[in-house]
């Protein structure tokens, strides 16, 4: 009952917070949404007993990359999206058919509601630290490790995409004062 | 009550509501937004079949894409910086200097 309960109420509050992402004009209010979206969907992997994935989710998803976004969001300062024109119509009635097109397909692979057990009477498969630790350096040590190289690269990318063009680097490397002559010449 | 299909469900819709979002915003940044809204549901519904089919695989996908996840906007979003410093907008349709 109780489950019941919070599934819906935090299924409304999230696909709610979802739309807003979507349609909201002002770009800041749509990362804020997202971290609505992000909230109620860690809640909900807590109710289907997933705690080190629900964890993950507080801690990198909203603490790293919505931060990022934020960051970034701010440091733009993006300004809210202009009104609506003709063309702009177009485009969202175009997109919004094309969702709705995919949203049926898919609610056409989920199989009907009669018939299923409720998920509270399988057994949990035990979403705590140490079972998943375990399975991470055993049976998926590989994608493990090579997620350490993914982020060593996204972490090089990112360095080398943020670093100003060499002119800049010039400008901004020379010393304040100028060198004596003999120095320069190496003498 | 609460099944496997609510779930789903769920998650289906989310992923519609972010592919709307991709489809209709023209702001770059609010694009990969609407990626991050699609990944959020795809881990809803990889979790949701780690509870229903007993299997921690699942669970271990969510991991991996919240760590993916993270990485791709890390690089995502330092392109985006520098598009906006060259091209001075963020507009998606401004991006188009490699069209013939």
């Amino acid at each position: 009952m109780a489950e019941t309960v919070f599934f819906y109420l935090l299924s409304l509050i999230m696909l709610g917070a979802a739309l807003s992402v979507a349609l909201n004009r002002h770009p800041i209010y749509s990362v804020l949404s997202l971290l609505v979206v992000m909230g109620c969907l860690a809640c909900l992997f807590v109710m289907l007993g997933a705690f080190f994935v629900a964890a993950l989710q507080v801690l990198l998803y909203a603490g790293a990359v919505l931060v990022l976004f934020l960051f970034v969001v701010m440091l733009l300062n993006l300004e809210p999206e202009a009104l609506a024109r003709v063309q702009v119509f177009t485009i969202r009635a175009a997109g919004t058919l094309a969702a709705l097109v995919l949203l049926s397909y898919l609610l056409r692979l989920i199989r009907p509601l009669d018939g299923q057990p409720t998920l509270a009477s399988l057994p949990a498969p035990g979403g705590d630290v140490e079972s998943l630790g375990r399975l991470l350096f055993t049976t998926y040590v590989l994608p493990f490790e090579l997620t350490s190289f993914l982020i060593l690269a996204a972490i090089v990318g990112a360095v080398t995409l943020g670093k100003p063009s060499p002119d800049e680097q010039d400008q901004r490397c020379q010393t304040p004062f100028p060198l004596r002559d003999d120095r320069a010449k190496g003498v | 009550m609460i099944t496997l299909t609510h779930y789903l469900v769920a998650s289906a819709l989310l992923f519609t509501i972010g592919l709307a979002g991709i489809m209709t915003r023209r702001n770059i940044i609010m694009i990969l937004l609407s990626i991050e809204i699609m990944f959020n549901a795809a881990n809803l519904a990889f979790v949701a079949y780690a509870r229903a089919w007993g299997d921690l695989g699942g669970q271990i996908c969510a991991f991996f894409i919240i760590t993916v996840a993270a990485a791709e906007v890390t690089v995502g979003l330092a392109i985006a910086i520098l598009l906006a410093r060259q091209l001075k907008t963020l507009h998606a349709d401004e991006v188009r200097l490699m069209k013939w």
